[in-house]
């Protein structure tokens, strides 16, 4: 993203990378992608759930996080949210079967946050969820999936 | 998909973009539809390699390719019109003009304005009525010295003018002397903003004092050197600014001339829409349609003292009886919290009960916060009223407000 950031959001990527590296360190996590262009970081049976930079850059300028109650339950398949842009609104898909555990509350006064940071601190939701992710694609796929798309 | 390609080519591309989709959906819907209507003759402006070249995102709309956003989005190209100036291609609108010595008698008979009342260079918003009161279109007419010069929603071009010519014909059989021609060689340009007038006092001839031109005015002038322009002060944005018709063939140079100062920027339909809402004026085929009438769509104002009391328009009866006795539904602004309630979103009363449906709805840049336009039932029509809109099941606090929800700005003459 070209875009300047102000100092706070800089320093504030700066610490989540910190953090991503303190964690990776410690266990594995699996980030998986949708074909409808979200993405779902997997920790054990908790996987959290945001759109990708593609998704983001398509959509535009977001202005309204509708999110999903704690306690909602999640289908595989099924809208669980939407996102606003001034003109369109986005429907983000579940990527499994389960039940919402925690919103991304700072969405509700900075929604922006999902155009800046689509794929770290503008993630979305988590979903706790039984069973194994499937059909979802790597990373490598997701990226070859955009570009055929796009063609 | 080519059923609903087809549908969506009708319906216009806002339809299609306020529908809920997957986050691609819209995007790849619009490229796909690109290809498809290549072969259905989209007609292109005169713009159109320069909207490229600027990173216009180009979709069709009512059958014209023109950009809804440029690389910057559509927020900062509205604060930007509202701040500075910006520069929209509006030259899918339709113009036309009027000819003949029974050119204001013939147009009165299918407009519910005072035409007969303009002064040369003087114009005004006024409204096509169909037999049963209903809005046909909307169309700023300014008169000259020596034809009337119309400009109607390009979605209603084809209609506007075959419906003319029906009573073009019955007019001429009763001996009126009128004729119709409608501009094809011309583009449409809309300068819009508070830097409008600074920036274009700079491309007229010496002698020209914008400072002394009233809004609703009309000249014809040379602008930036290309002679034959008429240049109205009006717009679709709530803001001070001017619409230009200029020849096609100099198009690009007037619009190249305009960009080169650092207060314009170029914006797009997107910007368009957010702007106009916000300013409470009506999107034909949204907010007021065949079905809708002066009365219901709160646009008495554009019928004339003279025209209540004469009649002598299309649905004149329906129109006239309505003004005095009351319409059962009326158009309304409307503000609430969460997300925008767009088109078709159910208005329930504080019972929740349906009381009507928004017609169009956005997020407002310049207020931060959703704001819609929509027809109630008359009773919860009144400012100030609390009623609810249902967006995606979940019924939320709206409540009835004064429009321009914006102030507008409009030129005064000091």
């Amino acid at each position: 993203m070209s875009r300047m950031l102000p100092v706070r959001l800089l320093m504030r990527r700066a610490t989540c990378a910190a953090h991503r590296g303190l964690f990776v360190v410690g266990r594995p996590f699996s980030t998986y992608y949708s074909k409808s262009h979200e993405w779902f970081k997997v920790d054990g049976k908790v996987g959290t759930l945001g759109i990708t930079n593609h998704a983001q850059e398509q959509l535009g300028e977001i202005v309204f996080v509708d999110l999903p109650d704690v306690g909602k339950s999640a289908s595989k398949g099924s809208g669980l949210l939407s996102l606003e842009s001034v003109k369109a609104v986005g429907e983000v898909y579940s990527p499994v079967d389960g039940k919402v555990i925690e919103q991304n509350g700072e969405l509700s006064n900075n929604p922006k946050l999902v155009n800046e940071e689509p794929e770290s601190n503008g993630w979305l939701a988590k979903i706790e969820f039984q069973g194994e992710v499937s059909g979802m694609l790597t990373r490598d796929e997701y990226d070859q999936f955009v570009k055929e798309e796009a063609a | 998909m080519t059923a609903k390609l087809a549908r969506t080519r009708r319906a216009d591309l806002w339809m299609m973009m306020l529908r809920k989709l997957p986050i691609t959906e819209s995007a790849r819907m619009q490229r796909r539809f690109f290809a498809a209507a290549a072969t259905a003759a989209v007609r292109k402006t005169a713009l159109y390699d320069l909207h490229v070249e600027l990173g216009g995102k180009m979709v069709d709309f009512a059958g014209w390719m023109l950009p809804v956003q440029y690389t910057d989005g559509i927020i900062k190209s509205h604060l930007h019109t509202r701040s500075n100036a910006s520069l929209f291609d509006v030259s899918h609108m339709g113009q036309v003009r009027l000819f003949g010595k029974d050119r204001v008698a013939y147009l009165e008979g299918l407009v519910v304005g005072d035409i007969a009342s303009l002064q040369p260079t003087e114009g005004r918003l006024t409204l096509f009525t169909n037999e049963r009161g209903g809005i046909k279109d909307d169309s700023i007419v300014t008169a000259q010295e020596d034809y009337l010069h119309l400009v109607v929603n390009a979605a209603c071009t084809e209609k506007d003018v075959a419906h003319m010519r029906e009573h073009l014909a019955k007019a001429k059989a009763k001996g009126m002397d009128v004729d119709m021609t409608l501009l094809e060689d011309k583009s449409l340009l809309a300068l819009q903003g508070p830097e409008s007038m600074s920036t274009l006092q700079r491309y007229v001839p010496p002698g020209t004092d914008l400072t002394k031109m009233p809004f609703m005015t009309s000249q014809v002038l040379t602008v930036d050197g290309i002679p034959d322009c008429t240049v109205t002060r009006c717009g679709y944005t709530g803001e001070d600014g001017f619409e230009i018709s200029v020849p096609s063939e100099h198009a690009v140079k007037l619009a190249s001339t305009l960009l080169s100062n650092e207060a314009v920027q170029p914006a797009a339909l997107g910007a368009r829409d957010s702007l106009r809402l916000e300013a409470g004026l009506c999107l034909y085929g949204h907010d007021a349609d065949e079905d809708t009438t002066p009365v219901e769509a709160a646009l008495v104002w554009t019928v004339g003292k003279r025209r209540r009391a004469e009649g002598g328009f299309l649905g004149a009866d329906t129109i006239i009886s309505q003004i005095k006795n009351g319409v059962s539904r009326k158009r309304v602004g409307l503000t609430t919290t969460g997300p925008p309630a767009r088109e078709g979103a159910d208005i329930l009363s504080p019972d929740g009960e349906k009381i009507g449906n928004v017609t169009s709805g956005t997020f407002s840049p310049s207020l931060s916060k959703p704001i819609s336009m929509g027809y109630v039932q008359t009773p919860f029509s009144k400012v100030g009223t609390k009623v609810l809109l249902e967006v995606r099941g979940k019924s939320r606090e709206a409540e009835v407000v004064k429009m321009p929800f914006v102030p507008s700005s409009y030129y005064k003459v000091p």
